[in-house]
């Protein structure tokens, strides 16, 4: 019962996650930049505008310029986040499905994965903490916000609780999700019993829903950023948005 | 107008040896403080001029929302900033004016939760269902006034979009908030009654052409009894080389005026073939200030159509900040392309570009020592520094004003580096709110900005703030004796360069026809107004504090 339940919410979880971000992606790309915007000093070619697309995703350059504690907290997140993801494929791939290179990155990166999750709940408290404690950003929260880092947090303490204090059948996790993954519609392995594991399964299927509809869009947002995307050429360069191309046909223009 | 803290001043004045305040020192929290700064609202007629209802629409809220929705699908800056932000904070510190009142609304992430609020409401789907949870707000008249009231405490100097991980710039937001505020019939007079003048007359002023035709008249008489030279002024001539476009201030402000002398000295003794046009006699462009694309492209397509009759090859724009972001950025979008004008120069030119390429190209010399008795800095203007450029290397913006300033001037000192540059911080009196009606936060807002020259006049003795901005030069001259300074302590870049340029045709010294000009009169300083008188006093050297 407790397998299908979960198995079917991992299907609608994953759909909406996917379709929603590319549903997104679609919107962000459709609407128009009708002008240039960007913050300069901005990049004069387009490579220059990849390197500082790579600098703001990567290192959080504008972040560093900023506030170093929020940086320092976010970046632990983030960068903790991003291993303990690559970690965390062993458990959806067969490594018979896959090059023997990959796999052994993916293995090289356990014990690493493990340290990682400790710097992204670190990160998380850093930052939980400072929307609690400085009256700025304090000010600017709602309760979404305290409640997103707390999912978070939540998300990697259940995770700690499956791997020291009531460890997790991790083989059984792994067949579960690989009868998922691999589409064995009628013959899904049954998840473990264990109350951690359900934690963490469960706020892992709520971030995976509210992602599209939530703050969490700014990961994909930022690629959109008109200001961080641009290429400062408007004097050579002449744009024109298809809303605005209307307007030239107008008799007041020479 | 309220008035500045008294301890606050005290703290500015004390003596060079007692610290001084962090020109970014961050301020004690005063929620509401600016709640009631309310700015003229447009008349019937003001509004009608522009295309917007005359007074508040009666389905306001509807015709809000559909706005906002509108807006999401014509700009990506304000679909993907309205979604992107995380309220991480980083901004919170980094706007001018919550630096100078405390308010927090005046932080850039809480300014713009002002409109994402209501945008949460009507077009997200936790914002629908649990508004609570999300900080999402009905659209309600409380929510108008507040919107009026805050967006017109933001200069749209985009510092918080440096400082922004994901870029989101402030200014889009506020202008789309203008926007949707002029669509129900809410408009600030400031910003619309000039736009309305620009289009009737054809500058912010109101001047008409024979009022230009006549100033310059008087201006080439007293740069000719000042210089001995017959520097012209030409307006509207037809077939000139080069059409400048030039903020209407500079004919009638100071220290404008000192800037405009500065361009047609240069322009005279480079022998260019230049004209200012009595049509397009306005650099500026109020329409980015109220985020109308309509407005700003016909403020723009002025530009064009005096380029076309007159006939000119290059067009040059004077100092101005916002001016020159509309020139530099958006031209040629909104009236290009350029195509009839001479392809050997970018379109439009900064007039500090071209007087540097002649710098460069040794084609003009200077007597720097006419500007001794001033220690100069250079207050980056926001729209310069942050939305353009000069010359073709990023941070061409910040270069070459300060290459034209050592060139003409032996004494220069920065201001602290996280105040300039990409980081500079506004006048104070930028994006629309240079009206006397909003002189509390003009006031406050220019806190950090006097912080950051106590400071390097205190440490390095200098005395005057240079700038390349029409809205920077009229609002430091207001606001520097507000905070014990000389209000001519301001000084236009092209007037520093006015002081010190050697004209080659000037008459010989026996030849020299003004009485009172006597021995150098080829590089006296500029026009005869007051504050050159001073200058000459070297008792007045300290023109700050």
């Amino acid at each position: 019962m407790i397998t299908t339940i979960y198995a079917l919410a991992f299907y609608f979880a994953t759909i909406l996650l996917v379709v929603g971000i590319a549903y997104r992606i679609f919107e962000y790309a459709k609407v128009p930049a009708p002008l240039n915007i960007a913050t300069t000093p901005a990049p004069t070619t387009v490579s220059g505008v990849w390197l500082r697309m790579f600098c703001e995703v990567a290192l959080f350059e504008s972040l560093f310029k900023s506030n170093k504690w929020i940086w320092i907290f976010g970046y632990l997140f983030h960068a903790g986040l991003l291993l303990v993801l690559i970690r965390h494929i062993r458990y959806f791939v067969d490594p018979r499905h896959v090059p023997d290179f990959i796999w052994l990155g993916i293995a090289y990166i356990q014990p690493i994965g493990k340290y990682a999750g400790f710097a992204m709940v670190f990160g998380l408290a850093g930052l939980a903490i400072r929307r609690i404690v400085v009256n700025r950003v304090r000010y600017i929260s709602s309760p979404s916000d305290h409640l997103m880092l707390l999912l978070l947090i939540m998300i990697g303490v259940s995770g700690f609780m499956m791997q020291y204090v009531d460890r997790t059948d991790i083989v059984s996790v792994k067949n579960f999700f690989l009868s998922l993954a691999y589409l064995n519609m009628f013959d899904w392995q049954p998840l473990p019993d264990s109350l951690p594991l359900m934690v963490h399964l469960t706020l892992v299927l709520i971030l995976m829903i509210i992602f599209p509809y939530s703050k969490l869009l700014h990961a994909p947002g930022i690629f959109f950023s008109p200001t961080r995307n641009q290429v400062d050429n408007p004097r050579e360069k002449r744009r024109l948005a298809p809303w605005a191309k209307a307007l030239e046909s107008g008799s007041d223009k020479k | 107008m309220s008035e500045l803290d008294k301890s606050e001043l005290d703290e500015l004045n004390s003596d060079a040896d007692t610290a001084l305040p962090d020109p970014l020192e961050m301020p004690v929290m005063v929620p509401d403080a600016m709640k009631d700064l309310h700015s003229f609202e447009a008349a019937p007629k003001h509004q009608n001029d522009l295309g917007f209802p005359g007074e508040l629409v009666d389905d306001w809220q509807d015709v809000a929302i559909a706005k906002i929705g509108d807006l999401r699908q014509k700009y990506r800056s304000f679909r993907v900033y309205l979604d992107s932000c995380v309220k991480c904070g980083a901004c919170t510190d980094k706007c001018h004016y919550y630096l100078g009142t405390g308010d927090p609304k005046n932080m850039p992430v809480a300014r713009q939760d002002l409109l994402r609020s209501v945008y949460r409401r009507y077009y997200t789907i936790p914002g629908k269902i649990a508004p609570w949870l999300v900080g999402a707000r009905d659209l309600t008249e409380d929510v108008l006034s507040e919107w009026y009231n805050y967006y017109h405490q933001c200069s749209q100097c985009r510092r918080c979009s440096v400082y922004c991980p994901y870029g989101i710039d402030t200014a889009e937001i506020s202008m789309a908030a203008r926007e949707i505020m002029d669509s129900v019939g809410k408009g600030q007079k400031y910003c619309n009654e000039i736009i309305g003048k620009v289009h009737s007359i054809g500058n912010n002023l109101g001047m008409p052409a024979k009022a230009i035709k006549a100033t310059m008249e008087d201006f080439e008489e007293e740069l000719e009894e000042d210089t001995g030279i017959p520097i012209k002024l030409p307006v509207d001539k037809k077939g000139a080389d080069v059409l400048l476009v030039t903020p209407s201030a500079d004919f009638f402000a100071e220290p404008h005026i000192d800037g405009l002398f500065g361009y047609a000295k240069v322009f005279h003794e480079l022998g260019v073939d230049w004209t200012l046009s009595t049509t397009a006699s306005e650099a500026g462009n109020f329409g980015m200030f109220i985020g109308s694309y309509d407005n700003m492209r016909k403020v723009s397509l002025r530009i064009r159509e005096a380029a076309l009759e007159l006939g000119v090859k290059r067009i040059i724009f004077g100092e101005c900040g916002h001016a020159w972001r509309v020139a530099y950025a958006f031209l040629n979008t909104l009236a290009g392309p350029w195509d009839f004008l001479d392809p050997k120069y970018p379109v439009p030119q900064h007039v500090c570009e071209f007087t540097f390429d002649a710098i460069n190209d040794g084609k003009l010399e200077f007597d720097k020592t006419q500007n001794d008795h001033m220690t100069l800095t250079f207050h980056d203007s926001c729209n310069i520094a942050r939305a353009t450029r000069m010359g073709d290397k990023p941070g061409g913006q910040f270069e070459i004003p300060r290459a034209v300033i050592k060139a003409v001037c032996n004494n220069y000192h920065d201001m602290d580096e996280d105040t300039i540059k990409e980081g500079t911080v506004c006048c104070g009196g930028g994006g629309g709110i240079l009206t006397d009606d909003l002189m509390d936060v003009r006031v406050k807002g220019a806190q950090p900005r006097m912080r950051a020259l106590r400071k390097v006049t205190e440490e390095h003795g200098v005395t005057n703030l240079a700038a390349i901005c029409a809205i920077c030069k009229s609002q430091f001259t207001k606001v520097l004796p507000k905070y014990d300074f000389d209000m001519e302590a301001i000084q236009s870049v092209h007037q520093l360069v006015s002081n010190a340029i050697i004209m080659s045709d000037a008459p010989k010294e026996e030849e020299t026809p003004a009485p009172e000009s006597p021995a150098k009169s080829e590089d006296e300083p500029s026009p005869s107004s007051e504050a050159d008188k001073k200058m000459d006093d070297p008792h007045q050297n300290d023109r700050i504090g």
